[in-house]
């Protein structure tokens, strides 16, 4: 239905296209200098008005039938399969009519349920008809409206510009529409979240688990929800990954910036980015294939009790992904530094070295620590590495040869699966995930006052 | 001191300069400088070191998923078990037991007989099927089809199982190696290459199991990306670098996407979850979302790399062709958009090589669901992805599936090898310098 | 070529470096000046510079006496500058780069591969066309050069070192009180004084000067101007300018380039007076350049 919905209003709006061109073409015969603007924009903006109109309350009428319906179904209901009902049961009721409706219902329902299921059924096809007529109405609406325009001396072209003004500014507001989705969403669930725990005991509790408190009425029992365990392991890992990329990636970027031939860095530069091309889900195979049992034999060899899922392999792993965005933010950075600081430590007689150290460095200090803040963020966000490789258990500790858990990993774990929206296990994660987000939206942007401020300065 | 310029020395300041405490320093500066190129060096070298174990794993790893293992057997399409007119109800379990059981006469005890129709794979069966239902004259006949055998025997026949351990710790007993080594005797066993990892989608027993579903899911998934993100990411880029007034509005979407960028992906996923699949009541695990969901995290590098190819574009263009008497709309659509488009395109490829990699906002969405079939794919239907493929298999405990994973990985290295190549070839054959 | 016309300069000098001796009592690792100067201290023949496939320089040879200042003049792109960056050998760190021919400094080739490229840039100090002091406190650009090379045993001793160098370079008066800032939050003509003070305060024989005033203001070059004067007493310093005026104000020496060839040498008072040669005279009568 939807699928011939809007192809019937495509096909409505090459036609009004070719009305229009028709029409512009008719008002002045052979003399088509006469028309303001060239035919195609009339016919254009006879389009525009046919297909946005009309496409717009399609997509409107998309995202309000469901709920629409739903609400509609369940005031249909009669009143005593809903009294009394709370809110986990009330939307199990309208699963089990939306499945009535789709035909997919296992085991035989009730019989309210039964004929809800069918009355939804026989809607959703009338909402489906009414949607396409009204498109359509508003189609030809829109195309008589445009049409009457067309005349000589009508400016289509400024039309037609306005109108495509007018589309642009709307994609580029979908950026901000992506931030506030995404703020409103993790606000909106984070709270209601905190309506089930407190914050105190969210930030400052040293407990974390949640599996255990899979009933709502479970939860009062306290300390399942305190994250401390869940960012203590985050920090844990990104420290170990940072301490792994951080002198790899940076000597490397020193490497190539200042001592490498061209072509030995022309070769190596793109060499270091595929670490930065590869998806992240083949390096936590990586870890738990290679590099876990590499640990693990190792310990065993040193005498050491390595974990398989360590913190040690996820940091590690996850080090070894973040090379790339260290060496190439400091080479940034140290090549930016401007040729005469290199000019004036060498003519006074210091080596490469010595520049290095007394003068690029200090100079690039500001963009490396910013491409560090980004590196940092990116990896306390990163996700598959850390739930392939890494533990599952919150467990307090600062040791890297013990299982950590982090917030991405618990996000993952909290949510695969089901997915109701109203126990405190599925909300935890929106919890988790504001943390995540707010975190690393100030990290970002630290970093990139930093290098901004450091630009200027060479600029 | 040497005396090559004593003669012409004008001063005797030159002198400490040659001192041996001076030589001494000299020396150990140029040692620390040797030092810090040998630590670059060993830092570069470890890195590349890493990506070859990473790959060299792999490939070891993996490579043996592309042979498979199998076994020509004459089956007898027996007509009191299989109907000519209801070919796809028919009993072919038994045709597949009686085709092995004919082949080891020896093998008579029923334990025996259960362990033995363990060598063939389950998929065996559907084989035979298949066959015989494009060709339905062949029931009542005989007739020999390669079928492959089940995962254990791929596994022994390829080395991963080793004989030379006792029985106990093998997961084939002697019995079993000895009906396989039987077979290999009698020149019935044929090492082949494994088409079902390309054609078949995902199964429970890894022999059978393959992309086509997560390829599938992936495409649809990248189309939905790309279909969306292209238009609005350019639309977006043009406006914001060209037509857009400097005030609030502009400058809040400019830091806006710059923060986008580096938003974690997994939290897109938890708004298509919250948004997508809570508000809108879009269906789960379906390309639609997912391809909704990447296009959000693709969005920001488009429109950030779009409005670098449009400021390359030297103003003298558009000033010539303003001058002409074009419109700037005119100017933007008929001169400075196609010369930037070859870059558009390089970062839109390179944008898509990311977002199929992209792993854990599938994750939240519920992109990982068993697709048995690839009939099933549509774009609102359950579906996963190949990355996900790679997730679940990872997972699998059957010795089978490491393989199959390190394999499903190069597929998918494959892919973005390809894809950034042609970013490349883009890049270099419509590369533009301005002077 | 016989420098001439020099030792009537060469033994004022000596008259002025022994004055500025007694004056200057605190200033330890400076070369003293002995002996006449009637040899060059900087001696070049027939150096040839490419860069890639590109000839630079053609065929130059030249004579530079200590203690004056000789000022490198031509068109741009006519290569003194290049020729300057030989002297310290920075044309090194330009890959394509390549050097033949003989320079020598004292008698001493500083092409010969076991000179080391380290010490000469210490005795062949250099000051850029645009002020580049490093970004630290002015007090640590100073110290950087003496730091590397050892120049000094201990803290007083670099202290010395630091301020002597900055009285030298007519900055300690303005900087006295402010030796943490940055040597960036000085003024363009502070800046480029900060950098000669970095230069001297490794005490080289040489200094070069690539355009040292082309970013500065009137009042700022003339204070510079005024410094290169004073510091000739110790020095040799070479200088590329492209103002005339510049070059007739503070030189002894001048050396007119065209196109990669040396085309004239000589006193700075012959040079502009009585040209002898006739693309000379064109460039400072002024009819190209």
């Amino acid at each position: 239905m939807l699928t011939y919905a809007f192809a019937a209003l495509l096909a409505l709006t090459l036609v009004s296209f070719m009305i229009g061109r028709w029409r512009a073409h008719a008002c002045v015969g052979v003399s088509t200098w006469k028309l303001h603007s060239r035919p195609a924009y009339h016919a254009s903006f006879v389009a525009a008005w046919v297909g946005i109109p009309a496409g717009l309350l399609l997509l409107a009428w998309l995202m309000i039938q469901g709920p629409v319906l739903d609400r509609l179904v369940m005031v249909s209901l009669p009143g005593e399969l809903v009294a009394g009902k709370g809110v986990g049961e009330l939307s199990l009721i309208l699963s089990q009519i939306k499945a009535v409706a789709g035909g997919t219902a296992f085991g035989d329902p009730a019989q309210p349920i039964l004929e809800a299921g069918e009355r939804l059924k026989s809607w959703r096809s009338i909402a489906e008809l009414a949607m396409l007529a009204c498109a359509m109405v508003v189609a030809m609406l829109g195309m008589v409206v445009a049409q009457s325009r067309i005349a000589p001396e009508f400016r289509a072209r400024q039309a037609v510009e306005r109108i495509l003004d007018w589309l642009m500014i709307a994609c580029a507001v979908i950026a901000i529409l992506t931030t506030l989705g995404i703020v409103v969403s993790l606000l909106i669930e984070a709270m209601r979240f905190f309506g089930h725990v407190s914050p105190l005991r969210f930030f400052f509790g040293l407990s974390w688990e949640p599996q255990i408190a899979i009933r709502a009425d479970q939860v009062t029992a306290g300390g399942a929800f305190g994250a401390i365990p869940v960012f203590v392991g985050t920090f844990l890992i990104a420290l170990i990954a940072m301490l792994v990329a951080t002198p790899v990636g940076l000597l490397s970027a020193i490497y190539l910036a200042e001592y490498a031939s061209p072509r030995f860095r022309a070769a190596i530069k793109p060499t270091l980015e595929i670490l930065a091309g590869i998806p992240t889900v083949v390096y936590g195979f990586f870890a738990v294939l290679v590099v876990s049992p590499a640990l693990r034999t190792f310990g065993e060899a040193v005498g050491l009790p390595i974990a398989p899922n360590s913190a040690l392999v996820a940091g590690g792993v996850m080090g070894i992904m973040i090379i790339p965005f260290i060496s190439s933010l400091s080479d940034d950075a140290i090549t930016a530094v401007p040729r005469s600081m290199r000019d004036g430590s060498l003519a006074l007689g210091a080596t490469k070295n010595e520049t290095i150290i007394s003068v690029l460095l200090p100079a690039a200090l500001p963009g490396i620590m910013g491409g560090i803040l980004l590196a940092v963020s990116r990896a306390i966000g990163e996700t598959m590495i850390v739930v392939m490789a890494a533990g599952i258990i919150a467990s307090l500790t600062l040791n890297p040869f013990q299982p950590v858990t982090t917030v991405t990993v618990q996000i993952v774990t909290l949510l695969i699966g089901d997915s109701e929206f109203d126990n405190p296990k599925t909300l935890a994660a929106f919890a988790l995930g504001l943390v995540l987000f707010v975190s690393t939206l100030l990290l970002n942007i630290v970093a990139m006052r930093i290098v901004q401020r450091y630009r200027e300065q060479y600029e | 001191m040497s005396d090559v310029s004593s003669t012409l020395r004008t001063g005797p300041a030159t002198g400490h300069w040659r001192t041996a405490a001076q030589q001494r320093r000299l020396r150990r500066r140029y040692a620390a400088d040797r030092r810090m190129q040998i630590l670059g060096l060993g830092a570069i070298g470890l890195a590349v070191a890493l990506l070859g174990i990473l790959f060299g794993s792999l490939v070891y790893s993996g490579y043996l998923a592309f042979a498979q293992t199998r076994v020509v057997l004459e089956f007898r399409i027996d007509p009191a078990l299989v109907q000519p007119d209801r070919i796809q109800d028919g009993n072919f379990r038994s045709i597949i037991r009686q085709a092995l059981f004919q082949q080891f006469p020896e093998v008579t005890s029923r334990r025996q007989q259960t362990e033995l129709a363990k060598l063939l794979s389950p998929g065996a069966e559907w084989i035979v099927r298949d066959h015989v239902q494009a060709n339905p004259e062949l029931v009542g006949r005989t007739v020999n089809l390669l079928v492959p055998v089940a995962d254990p025997y791929d596994q022994l026949s390829k080395g991963v199982i080793p004989r030379d351990v006792p029985e106990s710790q093998r997961r084939l007993g002697d019995e079993a190696i000895g009906w396989l080594d039987s077979l290999d005797r009698r020149g019935l066993v044929r090492t082949t290459f494994a088409w079902e990892l390309f054609l078949n989608a995902d199964s429970r027993f890894p022999e059978m199991a393959g992309l086509a579903g997560a390829m599938t899911g992936s495409f649809l998934t990248l189309l939905v990306c790309l279909l969306l993100s292209i238009p609005l990411g350019i639309a977006a880029a043009v406006y914001l670098e060209e037509f857009a007034p400097k005030n609030r509005l502009t400058s809040l979407i400019e830091v806006n996407i710059n923060n986008l960028a580096a938003v974690p992906s997994i939290v897109f996923g938890l708004l298509g979850l919250a948004v997508f699949l809570g508000f809108l009541g879009l269906p789960r695990s379906a390309p639609l979302v997912g391809g909704m969901v990447l296009s959000l995290i693709t969005l920001p590098t488009i429109v950030i790399a779009t409005r670098a190819t449009l400021k390359a574009v030297p103003p003298s263009i558009r000033e010539a062709a303003l001058a002409i008497g074009a419109s700037k709309h005119q100017v933007m659509m008929h001169h400075v958009l196609p010369m930037a488009m070859p870059g558009i395109m390089t970062a839109t490829i390179i944008g898509l090589a990311h977002a199929l990699g992209e792993t854990a906002p599938l994750l939240l969405i519920g992109m990982n669901a068993f697709i048995p079939s690839v009939d099933s794919i549509g774009l609102l239907e359950p579906a996963t992805a190949l990355p996900m493929q790679i997730y679940s298999w990872a997972d699998s405990p059957e010795r089978g599936f490491v393989a199959r994973t390190s394999a499903a990985i190069l597929v998918l290295l494959g892919f973005l090898v390809a894809m950034n190549a042609v970013a490349i070839y883009l890049r270099q054959r419509f590369e533009r310098t301005w002077s | 070529m016989v420098v001439t016309g020099a030792a009537d300069e060469g033994s004022r000098m000596n008259e002025q470096v022994r004055t500025g001796d007694i004056a200057g009592a605190a200033v330890s690792a400076l070369p003293r000046g002995a002996g006449p100067a009637v040899t060059a201290k900087v001696r070049a023949r027939h150096v040839d510079v490419f860069y890639g496939d590109k000839q630079a320089l053609k065929d130059v040879s030249v004579d530079i006496p200590a203690r004056a200042v000789t000022a490198f003049i031509g068109p741009s792109g006519c290569g003194k500058s290049t020729f300057l960056r030989c002297i310290n050998r920075m044309n090194d760190t330009i890959p394509t780069s390549r050097v033949s021919g003989q320079i020598t400094i004292d008698g001493e080739d500083i092409y010969d591969p076991r000179l080391d490229v380290v010490q000469l840039r210490a005795r062949v100090g250099m000051v850029f066309q645009k002020p580049n002091p490093f970004p630290k406190s002015i007090y640590e650009n100073v110290a950087y050069g003496p730091r590397i090379h050892g120049l000094a045993r201990n803290k007083p001793e670099l202290d010395g070192i630091v301020m002597s160098s900055l009285e030298k370079a007519g900055l300690l008066k303005e900087v006295r009180d402010r030796l943490g800032d940055s040597g960036t939050s000085l003024s363009g003509g502070q800046q480029q004084r900060l950098c000669i003070a970095r230069a001297i305060a490794v005490s080289p024989e040489v200094i070069l000067m690539d355009e040292p005033c082309s970013a500065l203001d009137p009042i700022a070059t003339a204070r510079i101007e005024e410094l290169i004067d004073e510091l000739r007493e110790n020095y040799c310093i070479i200088m590329v300018t492209h103002s005339m005026q510049q070059a007739a104000r503070v030189s002894q020496r001048t050396a007119f380039f065209h196109l990669g060839e040396l085309i004239e040498q000589g006193d700075t008072t012959d040079i502009f007076t009585n040209p002898r040669n006739r693309q000379t005279q064109d460039y400072i009568t002024g009819r190209y350049g």
